[in-house]
């Protein structure tokens, strides 16, 4: 089940996000890490540093691309400059499989730069789901759409999140980034219980899972990725695995980056939960 | 409502500047309560009302361009002060938000922009642009594309007088009206120095940078913004050299950017030969050399940066 048409049929472990305060640590120490996700975006460029560090990178690690801009959900056509600056990028990594978030952020070509929630709608489905068919052939590498946490909800939502999720990937044919964190945010913020959105996503398509750290307000959970990742977080990651096996994990921590050794160590916490999980199935 | 049309109106209220205060505005795009306004398209919850929910978007929309502006031009900032700078950002990405896929380019217009809307830097208008171009230049030589460098050996059979060479497109030229490349340097000195959690080292520190500007006089500098090693460097080039470099790159054969260089120069007929042989000695263990761009190949002019 880990390995899938969604993720490459790869079975990469767990990895975690290649961040600039590690990059010194990581090349002069190489440290032993199954992989490193990429933030797209940081490395769609013509030169300088950022494509030296990251060819030393692809030289001894296995990296996956994850997108931040793609947006989907947007009602726009794609941006043709963010394509062709992305298919040179998917080239250079040979990812084996792409990411980005089921969201909008765009609008007649203005960028928010952040993750907006979709109206849950057949329409933002159908549209979506087209978007990501184009955007996979245009590619040609497999595609997961990853859930976004949330603090806002639409009058015009037709269905849940999840029933969203499952309508968008089903008429896509695409891979699930099973973000656990999100779903738990989400859940605070809006109410309803994260076991049931877990349990409702279609395991066979998820290519990819991420654990991150949040914040919690007065009144919300904001998710920031300077945390570790709390109890609650890592049941809902037991659950997924439970349900898709033990898939490709990746640790988020984008903000008070601490050292590398300890993020690490937070993300190879999920070996306790894939072991006990291989135990069960051996059962 | 239709998918563009709600995304349309939630990226209008998104995108509406704050108050002094860093809170949503009052008042929705267009007219009207932002309450109602929100109320139409947000549900609210057990804790939240819908302009609530909308303004955490609002805000962090904000929070995220505006950190974003004053990392990539903390020498403007220093020039203009921390309350002007953001007022003037927050004016420019109203008018100009962003329109690509990356932050990086979020300042790509501030120089055109700052030119047609001089108010924000009435009574410092030629340091703030040169600042301006400068730490724009500083982006683009960090990740601009570098073509593979022409080597020295590779001068040698040059058959001048015809040839035509590129300069790497990272190489940025700047002619300014005052030495602000000193005055970065010293902003973002300050922004390095280990940070003891001290209200007394800030102030110094804002203190210092006052300084630096109210005691910055005016002299006229040419300067390369170009990278080593992958690291950004400021290196100060004579006139001829930036007239003699921009040349070159708008696609004049060397014979011709050669004259041009020197057609009002202070540099005696006899030493311009060495003067041209040290330059292109220097530039082309630097990299800067590369195979021209066949679409600038001509006599067509780039001209300087105002």
């Amino acid at each position: 089940m880990p390995e899938n048409k969604f993720n490459g049929f790869m079975n990469y472990g767990i990895g975690i996000g290649l961040r600039s305060p590690h990059y010194d640590h990581i090349l002069s120490r190489k440290p032993v890490v199954d992989w490193f996700e990429i933030i797209s975006e940081n490395f769609m460029i013509d030169g300088g540093r950022p494509l030296h560090i990251l060819d030393q990178i692809l030289e001894q690690y296995k990296v996956v691309q994850h997108g931040v801009s793609m947006y989907f959900g947007s009602a726009e056509k794609p941006n043709r400059e963010h394509l062709r600056r992305l298919k040179e990028l998917v080239k250079r990594t040979k990812t084996p499989w792409l990411t980005d978030h089921l969201c909008w952020g765009s609008v007649d070509g203005r960028y928010t730069h952040d993750l907006l929630p979709m109206p849950y709608t057949f329409e933002a489905a159908r549209l979506t789901a087209q978007k990501v068919r184009e955007v996979r052939d245009f590619l040609e590498v497999p595609i997961a759409v990853e859930n976004v946490s949330s603090y806002a909800e639409f009058h015009v939502s037709e269905m849940t999140e999840w029933e969203f999720l499952n309508e968008v990937v089903e008429r896509a044919d695409c891979g699930v980034l099973l973000d656990v964190n999100n779903i738990y945010v989400s859940s605070r913020n809006h109410s309803f219980d994260p076991f049931t959105y877990v349990n409702s996503v279609p395991a066979e398509r998820v290519a990819q899972i991420h654990i991150a750290g949040h914040s919690k307000f007065q009144k919300y959970i904001l998710d920031t990725h300077d945390h570790p990742v709390i109890d609650p977080v890592w049941k809902l990651y037991e659950r997924a695995i439970q349900r898709a096996g033990h898939t490709a994990t990746l640790l988020e921590w984008d903000d008070s980056i601490p050292s590398f050794k300890e993020v690490h160590g937070e993300a190879m916490k999920a070996n306790r939960f894939l072991a006990d999980t291989t135990l069960a199935v051996a059962v | 409502m239709k998918l563009a049309t709600l995304q349309r109106a939630v990226a209008r209220a998104v995108m509406q500047p704050l108050t002094r205060s860093e809170r949503m505005q009052r008042s929705a795009p267009g007219g009207g309560r932002m309450s109602s306004y929100a109320a139409r398209f947000i549900k609210p919850n057990d804790r939240l009302t819908s302009f609530e929910r909308l303004e955490i978007y609002n805000r962090q929309y904000w929070f995220r361009v505006l950190g974003g502006m004053a990392e990539d031009f903390p020498g403007l900032r220093a020039v203009l002060g921390g309350q002007r700078f953001e007022s003037m950002c927050k004016a420019y990405l109203t008018e100009c938000p962003s329109r690509s896929f990356t932050l990086r380019n979020l300042g790509a217009h501030l120089e055109t922009w700052l030119r047609q809307n001089p108010s924000w830097i009435r009574d410092r208008r030629v340091l703030a642009l040169d600042m301006v171009c400068l730490e724009w230049a500083d982006i683009e030589a960090f990740d601009g594309q570098a073509k593979l460098p022409l080597r020295p050996e590779d001068l040698r059979e040059i058959e001048v007088p015809n040839l035509r060479l590129g300069i790497q497109p990272y190489v940025q030229l700047l002619e300014l009206h005052y030495p602000v490349d000193d005055l970065v340097l010293e902003v973002k000195h300050g922004d390095d120095t280990p940070d003891f959690a001290s209200n007394a080292v800030h102030e110094r520190r804002k203190r210092s940078k006052v300084r630096a500007v109210a005691k910055l006089e005016p002299a006229q500098i040419f300067l390369a913004v170009h990278r080593l090693d992958f690291s950004v460097y400021f290196r100060r080039i004579q006139p001829e050299e930036f007239l003699l470099l921009n040349a070159l790159r708008s696609g004049k054969t060397i014979e011709r950017a050669i004259e041009l260089a020197f057609r009002t120069s202070s540099v005696p007929t006899a030493d311009r030969a060495a003067f041209v042989q040290h330059s292109f000695q220097t530039w082309a263990t630097l990299g800067w050399f590369c195979r021209p761009d066949e679409k600038v190949r001509g006599e067509k002019s780039h001209g300087k940066r105002e």
